[in-house]
């Protein structure tokens, strides 16, 4: 049961129109971005609030490719400015140099993605291949169930990404259609509740003439190893810090959509299904269903990708028989999703000795529906009794079309 | 130089050659803009030797993010500066090499130009990506022989003549956009100075003679950048919202010739069959030159 005060709260909105809004309330100074298919709605949103004069302080610049939109970031950034962008898949892609560049000045930019397939064939619809090749850019990965998650991990990515002790860029990655697309009622973030949750951005080093710093060094051997290392210091010291500002943003809003990591009835699963973003609805209506039966199923939810929670991972998962992973992307050639790979990769060296199996779903916006949960999960089961036959596949290909 | 020569805001120590065309492009850029000034700087030789961790040269805010991205990046910094308040007293100017400004980084200049961002771009102009060895660049003269155009049995270098890239940054309405050398560092500074205190997107093309590209002695640099313009193959003027305002005259145009043969990257002109025909088109190039900016 939702609380009566908390539904009056609610409106029915569009998911871009409600991210829009949540950037809009954490202040930006600059904005810049490229319009694609589907994040379009979320700039779009933007630029209308721009127009009616409702962000202050705030300049867009309506860039000439998603290339430029986050070189454009990197300047502002490194002049102390809070920065937005938005975007998905090709456009996403065409950031990739500059993604590294981004995280390598340790510059706190914030960006939406609105995941989607990538080509050739092209192809629109939603699944987290995008990200997925964005993941060793040193860029903090959000995923989030929902629009109201979307709405809510805005002001937390800036919390974690500005504290000046990571300084690392990062993506709120949701599902493009899906939830940009979808109607639901959600609460708007209050402009007061996220200035107190929000503080203002106060980096230790901008570009400033009183007080002249070299940003984006040359780097020789001697050095550059250094700066590596201490990338990846910083996305460690992020781990508990999603954790506490999840927390910090639930006393004051009242909401939490878990940290790291979020079980849904985990403690006694002896099946458990993780997964990333919208997904994980439909699994947990099906885990719904099979918990009326008296069966032990539970979910873990992964809500942080980059930093990855291994530690967080291992203890949710670790009294579990068996583990099935849903991927929505694949790293061809190894026929395996990434969540997968690296769920196994961080039991190997612990006491974790459970079957992990997994499946690649989704693609290009197949719909998985609660049968596909329940195939998958009475599949998992003769794992339990007969071990591991297919480590990893696809579901439900289309015999006619191969 | 006199007592009222402006101050500039780059430090000796780098580790460009001796006699490095860049060091002075960046250094008469910085004489004309001034301390109160953001340096963004694409990937190129000036980038690498003035920023070896933990040592820089720049005494002014000085950002490197990628070799294609400067005029995206400069944008960013013009917007960020006015949306805390602070563009009245700063400037923002980009330094960028022929490669990145002409090839690679068109796209994200063009768009910086056309929505009009208030920063000065200036291009050091070597002719060649000196950065990775000397290759062609869309600035690289017709002829001249570089790693990716070398002169051979059946090729006298580079088959194309140089981009008119002044003519493309007019062509996005820019207020202001000169043509300058290292050779003449007075005009220089007096260009970068106006250009940065004009409104809008400003453009400045600077020739830049590169010694080891080029293949002359580190002592020649300034003497290899005037001879090219006293031959005309580098015209100097000045266009102000698209009309041109100022030229530099030329009162006894020297024959190319003189200009090619002290350079090792046209030598082939000198020595293969077909070089002299080869030599008078590039002539012919001065020749108009001096008709079209009206040089004499
Ligand atoms: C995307 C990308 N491609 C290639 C390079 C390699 N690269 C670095 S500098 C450079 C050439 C620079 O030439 P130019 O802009 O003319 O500057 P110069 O070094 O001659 O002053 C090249 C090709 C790079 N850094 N990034
Ligand atoms: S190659 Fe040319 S531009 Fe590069 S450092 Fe040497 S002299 Fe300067």
């Amino acid at each position: 049961m939702i609380d009566p005060t908390y539904r009056k709260k609610m409106v029915v909105v569009e998911g871009s129109y409600a991210v829009a809004h949540s950037a809009k309330v954490c202040r930006p100074n600059v904005i810049s971005a490229y319009p694609i298919t589907p994040q379009t709605h979320i700039v779009e949103n933007l630029s209308q609030f721009m127009a009616d004069g409702e962000i202050p302080n705030c300049e867009y610049i309506n860039v000439e490719a998603e290339f430029s939109a986050i070189s454009a970031l990197i300047g502002a950034s490194a002049v102390g400015a809070r920065t937005y962008s938005a975007t998905t898949s090709q456009g996403l892609l065409l950031m990739h140099e500059a993604l590294f560049n981004t995280s390598g000045m340790r510059l706190p930019v914030v960006m939406t993605v609105a995941n989607r397939a990538v080509s050739a064939p092209i192809n629109i619809w939603n699944d987290h291949q995008d990200a997925i090749a964005q993941r060793d850019t040193g860029w903090i990965q959000l995923y989030v169930e929902d629009v109201q998650e979307a709405c809510d991990t805005l002001p937390q990515l800036y919390k974690i990404a500005e504290d000046n002790d990571i300084m690392v860029p990062g993506m709120v990655c949701m599902d493009g259609f899906i939830l940009s697309h979808v109607y639901e009622p959600v609460i708007l973030l209050e402009q007061d509740l996220t200035d107190n949750f929000l503080p203002t951005f106060q980096p230790e080093d901008i570009l400033d003439p009183e007080d002249p710093k070299t940003f984006g060094a040359f780097a020789a051997p001697d050095t550059y190893e250094e700066f590596r290392y201490l990338h990846e210091q910083a996305m460690q010291k992020a781990l508990p810090k999603i954790e506490s500002v999840a927390k910090e943003f639930e006393e004051i809003f009242g909401r939490y959509h878990g940290g790291l990591v979020d079980g849904y009835m985990l403690d006694d699963a002896e099946i458990v299904i993780m997964s990333m973003g919208s997904i994980l609805g439909t699994i947990k209506d099906v885990v719904d269903e099979y918990r009326a039966r008296g069966e032990k199923v539970g979910v873990l939810k992964v809500r942080s990708f980059r930093p990855f929670p291994k530690e967080q991972i291992r203890e949710a998962i670790k009294n579990a028989h068996v583990v099935v992973i849903l991927d929505k992307n694949i790293s061809i050639g190894t026929n395996e999703g990434a969540l997968f790979t690296e769920t196994k990769s961080c039991l190997y060296n612990s006491k974790i000795r459970i079957p992990v199996v997994g499946y690649t779903v989704g693609h290009g916006g197949r719909d998985i529906r609660v049968e596909d949960i329940a195939k998958i999960i009475e599949e998992t089961k003769k794992v339990i009794k007969s071990g591991i036959e297919v480590e990893s596949q696809f579901l439900s290909l289309k015999e006619e079309l191969l | 130089m006199s007592k009222n020569t402006p101050q500039t805001y780059i430090t000796s120590g780098h580790s460009g050659c001796a006699g490095c065309c860049d060091a002075f492009a960046a250094k008469f850029a910085l004489m004309g803009a001034g301390p109160n000034t953001i340096v963004v700087n694409p990937t190129g030789c000036l980038e690498v030797m003035s920023t070896p961790f933990p040592y820089s040269s720049w005494q002014v805010p000085w950002i490197h993010s990628l070799f294609e991205n400067a005029g995206a990046v400069a944008s960013g910094v013009e917007a960020a500066l006015k949306a805390l308040g602070k563009k009245d007293d700063i400037k923002v100017i980009s330094i960028g090499g022929d490669g990145s400004t002409m090839d690679i980084g068109l796209g994200a200049l063009s768009g910086a130009f056309e929505r009009g961002h208030d920063f000065t771009y200036v291009c050091m102009d070597n002719e060649a990506y000196m950065n990775t060895g000397v290759q062609r660049s869309s600035g690289t003269p017709f002829d001249a022989s570089t790693t990716t155009t070398p002169a051979g049995k059946v090729s006298f270098g580079n088959p194309r003549p140089k981009k008119n890239m002044p003519a493309i940054m007019v062509a996005h309405g820019s207020p202001y956009v000169a043509t300058t050398s290292i050779g003449f560092p007075r005009d220089m500074i007096r260009k970068v100075k106006k250009a940065t205190e004009i409104v809008g997107p400003t453009y400045i093309h600077s020739h830049a003679p590169c010694p080891t590209g080029w293949g002359f002695d580190t002592s020649k640099t300034l003497e290899i950048a005037k001879l090219a313009v006293e031959t005309c193959l580098w015209p100097m003027y000045e266009m102000e919202n698209g009309e041109i305002t100022q030229v530099r005259k030329v009162k006894d145009p020297r024959p190319v010739e003189e200009y090619l043969r002290a350079q090792k990257r046209f030598k082939h002109l000198f020595t293969m069959e077909g070089g002299e025909e080869e030599i008078k088109k590039i002539q012919a190039t001065a020749d108009w030159n001096i008709k079209h900016f009206g040089l004499q």
